[in-house]
């Protein structure tokens, strides 16, 4: 791990990496993230409108609920376990192929710190672009739950729009930031070391992209009940 | 030169190689011969720093490559290109960009320069116009040569070379053992080539080592290699029908 952090060898290369994986990691999620999200809102606020049964709870409450379940658990952590199965298998997959293949023991060969070269730019673009794209999360979330309760006649656009303007807590955007932050790192480096240490051929690279993905679900689960506890006491 | 002084190689309690004396000359193609688990590509591995030996040293003319830190490694990994078994090529990038790589990272030439001698490279290896292809439209052979282009890319003293010909035809591991020999004439480096294709030996092989059960067993010229009495070199040398009767002819 050390070694992701030493010097680079030279930082022209080193700044046109983290461009080229901002693009992998964060710019070929987004439309992923963008459906899965506009989908996520829209079935939150039918489900919360379906289970407010109570005349004395106010209809704005499911804007309310929808705006607070996106921001506080569903944009940073269940988006962060969608990208761990989507760039934590890439990942554990293009770094255990150029094991397998001595692509890194070319590298090493050639005097290039390979876990600095490879490891470093993909966790620092996921660092970059993991808070846009969780809030591009939220918004599109909140969308689809406007959408869904206009369409379903569930709630009226001014009750959602009252609803998540309702109470609102800037922290809340604060704590989802620094989760999407925690949880950005584990999602490149885990399956990172995995695919670094993978020996053998394409079965075990297989394996490895696999086994990393379900390694790094249950480290965001775990940092995700961790940070919870530290950050909303 | 390269020296290798007493090494000593064990994975947990498998012992790969035995107390390793050996040299290898510049201006020479030095082969390592050896049977299949034999330790010639722990050996090579060792010697170039993927594998921390246990004990000895490694000299690159003069200079101790085991007692070296992680960066004072690298000034001499600067002057070694290897020719990988598969070529290793940088599946994301062009051939051109595979041996502009080296340059872009340890040189502070412009990109016309870098391009200039990844042509000069190419054109040296006879494929001028593959540049701009990607590693997976090459051949097998195709591959050998750009990885011997990107190894000489930056002017390398020291050039190891793992099993050059495997998976190629006759003809062209032929081409691939004229090119290592060329190359090595002309920019009087010292390489290495791990093999056990008794073709290649003959061919090219100046320096032989030979690697029995991780030691260094035999060493000689190509010329005393056929004719030794030494009974597992013989074994090695002669395990093929072909080769049998090469060393009948050779006993009349």
């Amino acid at each position: 791990m050390g070694r992701v952090f030493r010097r680079p060898e030279k930082w022209s290369i080193y700044r046109q990496r983290i461009f080229e994986e901002v693009q992998n990691i964060g710019y070929d999620s987004i439309g992923l993230v963008a459906i899965v999200s506009t989908f996520m809102g829209a079935v939150l606020t039918i489900q919360l409108a379906y289970n407010i049964t109570s005349p004395l709870i106010p209809v704005y409450t499911v804007g309310l609920g929808v705006r607070d379940s996106l921001i506080l658990e569903f944009s940073p952590t269940i988006i962060s376990i969608i990208l761990a199965g989507k760039v934590g298998s890439s990942i554990a997959g293009e770094i255990g192929t150029m094991r397998v293949t001595d692509q890194i023991d070319a590298l090493d060969i050639m005097g290039v710190n390979s876990t600095n070269y490879l490891v470093g730019p993909k966790m620092i673009a996921a660092i970059i672009c993991n808070p846009f794209i969780v809030i591009i999360s939220i918004a599109l979330g909140i969308f689809g739950g406007y959408m869904a309760g206009v369409l379903t006649g569930e709630v009226s656009g001014n009750d959602f729009i009252y609803g998540i303007q309702y109470w609102f807590q800037p922290f809340y955007i604060t704590y989802a930031l620094m989760k999407t932050v925690v949880f950005a790192a584990i999602i490149t480096t885990v399956p990172a070391y995995f695919g670094y240490h993978t020996s053998g051929g394409a079965l075990e690279v297989g394996r490895a992209s696999t086994v990393s993905v379900v390694y790094s679900i249950v480290i965001v689960l775990t940092f995700n009940l961790i940070l919870t506890q530290m950050l909303l006491q | 030169m390269i020296e290798v002084k007493g090494l000593n190689k064990s994975f947990g309690d498998h012992h790969v190689l035995k107390n390793i004396d050996a040299q290898f000359h510049k201006g020479q193609v030095n082969i390592i011969i050896g049977q299949s688990g034999s330790g010639k590509t722990v050996l090579t591995k060792c010697m170039v720093g993927l594998h921390e030996v246990d004990s000895g040293t490694i000299e690159y003319d003069g200079r101790d490559f085991t007692s070296m830190s992680f960066n004072e490694k690298k000034s001499i990994r600067q002057d070694i290109g290897m020719l990988f078994q598969g070529g290793a090529l940088f599946d994301s990038m062009t051939v051109e960009e595979n041996i502009m790589f080296p340059l872009s990272m340890f040189t502070d030439q412009n990109f016309k320069a870098r391009r200039d001698r990844a042509q000069f490279c190419l054109e040296r290896v006879n494929l001028s116009e593959a540049g701009k292809l990607f590693p997976s439209e090459l051949s097998g052979g195709m591959k050998k040569r750009v990885a011997i282009a990107r190894a000489i890319s930056m002017k390398p003293k020291y050039l190891f070379c793992d099993e050059p010909n495997s998976g190629l035809d006759p003809k062209t591991g032929l081409v691939i053992d004229q090119l290592i020999q060329e190359i090595t004439d002309e920019y009087e480096i010292t390489t290495i080539v791990i093999t056990h294709d008794m073709n290649s030996v003959i061919e090219i092989g100046e320096n032989i080592q030979f690697i029995y059960k991780g030691e260094k067993w035999w060493e000689g010229s190509k010329e005393e290699i056929l004719r030794t009495e030494n009974q597992e070199v013989v074994d090695f040398v002669y395990a093929s029908k072909f080769m049998k009767q090469v060393r009948a002819d050779l006993a009349k």
